[in-house]
């Protein structure tokens, strides 16, 4: 039976996935952090920053706080039945938002480029970013992605063939981009990161199809053959580049690395990387709609 | 490895004492600093912050904070990128007379220059521990530029307790950031066949 909609109890539920994802680092991605440590020597560097990463990611679980002040730009990704109507999950989310900011589980990120001016609750132009998909569940799916500045600023796209990277429109070339990506970034990305790869696409879908890939749990496999073998690549390669946690060298460079493609234009080849800091901070919440 | 425990404000002696790789516990006062802040200290050259600035740490940092009443509390405070921060900070260093600069990833060689030319070194802070940081909060003495700024951008003036950190470049020239970085440029080359 469907029950009636409860805008109040969705925007609260919506408040609570978002303390969550700000507060408690998926436990995926912790076991990743725990695995690198246990790679490095005790006495080194690498150590002593993953100990102080996974001592934090503790730290934040247990007194429900950010684990990072950086709670990024708010992006959500909706699955919604036809009946809903999105405006209303929009208002809804927005609400949470503001509520979040209040209680200290979001710092306020919304800035006004022209006027510097910081709208102070998370709302703005463009904020939150909102993905919406209808799907025939009786269900409201939110998953909620916070991803900080320091690794949206390292994420970078590429178009092949590039001269400079001696890069053509084949797996190497892909390769090649994403290797750039990551040497440049050095620390910068908050390092050990998790890479998300968009093949083809145009310069925004290529971006999304990126971005997605930071939902998928660092142990899954791709579907797709081939890419699942460029993925293990890739991930082995890059941890060659010896940049190490935070940039300060080390065994670890990336904790995983995800791709997906997306139809492209014959003329373009864009090869698009969502560098996503350790601190991958997501959160679904199923909001159900029917009482069993 | 041992941990040097230093209080602010720092002498040249402090800072000498100091190379790449040493872990420091820092109490005293700091003050966080980001993108507004560091032009806006280049362009006015504002006085009201001289005190807490001279032979002191600023830490590249935008807090969430709370406000409970009339007090504020910090309640995550990790690093931020400091490369953005590479046009302004030699002059800042020579401006107002810092000794420590606290961030994450490095910065560029005309910092390093002014940390040896003026006696300053860089302290590395883990990006994301922002809890671990917080909680070496122990008051929040001030905020100047809160309205113009907004949170993450103002100058929080924290009183820290043994704020925990790693020396990454210092005043004799040492980068680990710059070893670090030749480093992998080498294994980079080396993966794309160059």
């Amino acid at each position: 039976m469907k029950k009636p909609f409860d805008e109040k109890a969705f925007t609260l539920a919506l408040a609570e996935c978002i303390r969550q994802a700000s507060c408690e680092l998926p436990r995926d991605i912790e076991q990743g952090l725990h695995d690198a440590l246990s790679r490095e020597k005790e006495q080194s560097t690498a150590y002593a920053v993953l100990e102080t990463i996974t001592q934090n990611i503790v730290l934040a679980r247990e007194k429900s706080r950010p684990l990072c002040q950086d709670t990024g730009l708010p992006a959500f990704y909706i699955s919604y039945p036809r009946h809903i109507s999105p405006d209303m999950i929009k208002k809804c989310i927005e609400d949470a938002l503001v509520l979040a900011t209040e209680e200290g589980y979001l710092r306020p990120n919304a800035v006004d480029p022209i006027t510097g001016k910081n709208s102070g609750n998370n709302l703005g132009e463009g904020i939150p970013a909102l993905n919406f998909n209808e799907w025939d569940k009786s269900e409201i799916s939110v998953k909620c992605l916070l991803k900080g500045g320091g690794s949206e600023n390292v994420s970078a796209q590429y178009s092949l063939p590039s001269v400079e990277l001696s890069a053509g429109r084949d797996i190497k070339g892909v390769e090649t981009c994403v290797i750039d990506a990551v040497m440049k970034a050095q620390g910068n990305g908050c390092a050990p990161g998790i890479i998300g790869v968009g093949i083809g696409g145009d310069r925004i879908s290529g971006y999304e199809t990126a971005k997605k890939q930071l939902f998928r749990e660092l142990d899954d496999h791709n579907e797709d053959p081939k890419l699942n073998e460029l993925e293990q690549t890739l991930f082995r390669k890059l941890n060659k580049l010896e940049i190490g946690p935070m940039g300060l060298g080390g065994k670890t460079t990336v904790l995983g690395v995800k791709i997906g493609k997306a139809h492209r234009l014959p003329a373009s080849y864009f090869v698009s990387i969502a560098y996503m800091c350790w601190a991958c901070r997501r959160k679904e919440l199923h909001f159900l709609l029917e009482s069993k | 490895m041992k941990t040097k425990k230093l209080q602010l404000p720092l002498s040249i002696k402090d800072i000498i004492d100091l190379y790449i790789g040493d872990r420091v516990l820092l109490s005293g006062i700091i003050v966080t600093g980001r993108d507004m802040a560091h032009r806006w200290l280049v362009d006015k050259k504002p006085d009201e912050l001289r005190d807490e600035l001279h032979e002191g740490a600023i830490y590249h940092c935008g807090p969430i904070m709370l406000k409970e009443g009339d007090t504020w509390t910090c309640r995550a405070a990790g690093p931020t990128t400091s490369i953005r921060e590479e046009p302004y900070l030699s002059d800042v260093i020579q401006e107002y007379g810092l000794r420590c600069i606290i961030g994450k990833g490095g910065m560029g060689e005309r910092t390093a220059e002014a940390l040896m030319k003026y006696n300053a070194v860089y302290l590395f802070a883990v990006g994301g521990a922002a809890v671990i940081y917080a909680d070496t909060v122990e008051s929040v003495k001030g905020v100047y530029q809160l309205d113009e700024f907004g949170v993450p951008e103002a100058m929080w003036v924290f009183k820290v307790k043994d704020f925990p950190a790693i020396v990454s470049m210092d005043s004799h020239g040492g980068s680990l950031h710059k070893n670090i970085t030749e480093n992998s440029s080498y294994h980079y080359r080396n993966l794309i066949n160059r």
